[in-house]
């Protein structure tokens, strides 16, 4: 009895321990996020003081409203961040679904039909994966500039397949190959082609690998921003992330309205990675690839 | 008897190769794009690289052989953005990789809350670079910021401190930005690997009287070697091409103290206009990452599981 006590008191302790040790952890994770937050909810001057209001005196959704119903007086830097919010959309979402078709078909082709170079694109995929953006650019930019494909949004779709297509085909691939191999023998025997295996069996099977790609893949397109630095600057194509750099005017720093932003363009990703979060770490070892 | 014994191979060779069209049909609009967009301006720009190469238009360029190379492996700026780059990727990684692991055991060892952290570990991961990067710029602020204001509250400081003005700060301030940013995605990864482990060596470890560093260093550490390497590799790759996250808080400065070797191809390709120059820096960062990228298959990529 006494030792069952013991043993208690032992497991009570550690877990106390470790429930201690992790409210550090907790604080320096949101911490900054709701500072962040409080920032965006004041006004320029409550901003501006020694010390800190760290919970704002008067809250305002001001810095909200100036983005989506700017007025007359607003900068331009706000009133154009919602076109930005949009363009982000839009491009992400065509990259996502792109690589989803391209990739699939590719992932199948490489995790499940045995042919002479097979092996050799496999690794020049996972290879190519690895180079970084600005060993591509400066080619690209060339050649967008000569095309006159400068702010256009359909420039960014392109150049983001170089790390979003290699990635998704990886990912892709992964979670194929979990598919079992008896499943496309018994429909190769009652006469199913590749391709109905393919749409018939694999992808209905991979649905889960499917979303995780394209949750990843969203997030690695609406998070870029040195392709996006290069190739835009007007409001036809410039994302979320170059119109947040922009906040940080030449002159002066337009912080709250920056703070605000920074919420917006925070929201959809993590929105996405909560409302998803059992598939972030199957796609987090399959693709290892978003730092 | 005859004529299927000699058909039935036959068929087979035919259908095998009727799979080797469909593979490559299959594979066409990915390889289209990757040629495209990754491997045409790879060798694209290591051809430039031999290039004097100005940016205005119609400047004809001029081959110049290795000058480039030559210009840079002598000139002082590049070794010591080289030593920079260095410095913030093995600090951060190691970080990193120290907090994450700590983070995932502290998750693994299931306190009250523990759901919790996991799915508060989401939050940073999710919220883009450029976003970050402004959050912890505003926290440093000299005028305003919160650094400044907790410090000054707590009385550790006694005036506000002009943080990112200070050379030697600025890239650990960075650092721990981006910490903050990418230690979830390694706590992630060793976490998901730890909840995967067989607890029976331990237990019998521990039956044989192994205390619990033993049992941490000799048993638990070796499993977890595939996913350590894992997030080690990709971090490192990542964290030596660091850019959107100094471009947003310091944007390279204290005088030139925080710009890393991307940062100053992007200035060179895009500022300077000497895009050979460009060319032939960012051929040097590809360099790093082939060796990484060979490292990574060699360690990682088990082509058994793959057919």
């Amino acid at each position: 009895m006494r030792k069952r006590k013991s043993i208690f008191n032992q497991k009570f302790s550690r877990n106390l321990l470790m429930f201690l040790l992790s409210i550090p952890v907790l604080l320096f994770i949101f911490a900054p996020i709701l500072w962040l937050f409080s920032a965006s909810l004041s006004t320029q001057v409550e901003l501006f003081t020694v010390p800190p209001h760290w919970i704002p005196d008067h809250p305002t959704f001001q810095n909200y409203l100036d983005i989506f119903f700017p007025s007359e007086a607003v900068s331009s830097v706000p009133r154009t961040f919602a076109v930005s919010l949009l363009n982000s959309f839009k491009i992400a979402s065509v990259v996502t679904l792109i690589c989803l078709v391209f990739g699939s078909l590719a992932a199948y082709a490489l995790v499940r039909i045995p042919f002479k170079f097979n092996h050799t694109i496999q690794i020049g995929i996972l290879g190519l994966r690895m180079i970084p953006e600005i060993s591509l650019v400066i080619p690209l930019f060339i050649l967008a500039s000569s095309l006159q494909l400068i702010n256009k949004p359909i420039v960014l779709v392109i150049t983001y397949m170089s790390f979003a297509l290699p990635y998704a085909i990886w990912m892709m691939a992964a979670f194929f190959q979990a598919v079992p191999v008896e499943l496309e023998e018994a429909a190769r025997l009652d006469g199913c082609s590749r391709l109905g295996i393919l749409f018939r069996i694999v992808i209905p099977i991979s649905v889960p690998g499917l979303i995780s790609t394209a949750m990843f893949v969203f997030l690695v397109a609406w998070d870029e921003f040195f392709f996006a630095l290069i190739f835009t600057s007007t409001l036809d194509a410039k994302t979320v992330p170059v119109a947040i750099a922009e906040f940080i005017g030449r002159y002066v720093v337009n912080v709250n309205g920056m703070m605000a932003g920074g919420i917006l363009a925070a929201l959809p990703p993590v929105l996405l990675a909560l409302i998803f979060q059992r598939y972030i770490v199957s796609g987090l070892s399959a693709g290892a690839v978003k730092g | 008897m005859t004529t299927t014994s000699q058909s039935l191979p036959k068929r087979h060779l035919s259908l095998r190769q009727q799979d080797a069209r469909i593979a490559w049909l299959l594979l066409v609009p990915s390889l289209i794009v990757i040629l495209g967009v990754t491997l045409w301006p790879v060798i694209s720009t290591f051809i430039l690289s031999f290039y004097n190469a100005p940016t205005g238009i119609n400047q004809a360029r001029t081959f110049v052989g290795l000058a480039n190379y030559i210009e840079m492996l002598s000139d002082q700026t590049f070794w010591e953005t080289i030593g920079r780059t260095v410095y913030f990727t093995v600090v951060s990684v190691g970080l990193e990789l120290l907090l994450g692991l700590s983070v995932a055991q502290l998750i693994h060892s299931h306190p009250w809350g523990w759901q919790f952290m996991r799915f508060s570990l989401i939050i940073p991961w999710a919220v883009p670079t450029i976003v970050n990067g402004a959050m912890w710029r505003w926290i440093y602020s000299a005028d305003f910021g919160a650094l400044n204001g907790v410090l000054m509250q707590f009385g550790l400081i006694k005036h506000y401190v002009s943080w990112l003005s200070m050379p030697d700060m600025a890239m650990n301030l960075v650092i721990v930005a981006d910490v903050w940013h990418t230690m979830p995605f390694v706590a992630l990864i060793l976490q998901a690997a730890l909840a995967t482990l067989p607890g029976e060596l331990e237990e019998a470890a521990a039956v044989d009287g192994a205390n619990a560093f033993q049992r941490f260093w000799y048993i638990r550490l070796p499993q977890l070697r595939p996913a350590i390497l894992v997030a080690l590799i990709v971090r490192t790759v990542d964290a030596f091409r660091v850019f959107d996250i100094v471009y947003i808080i310091t944007a390279g400065g204290p005088a030139f103290k925080t710009i890393t070797i991307t940062y100053l191809t992007y200035l060179y390709s895009f500022s300077y206009g000497k895009q050979g120059t460009g060319a032939a820096l960012s051929f040097l960062i590809s360099i790093f990452t082939i060796i990484m990228a060979f490292v990574y298959i060699r360690f990682l990529y088990k082509p058994e599981e793959n057919q």
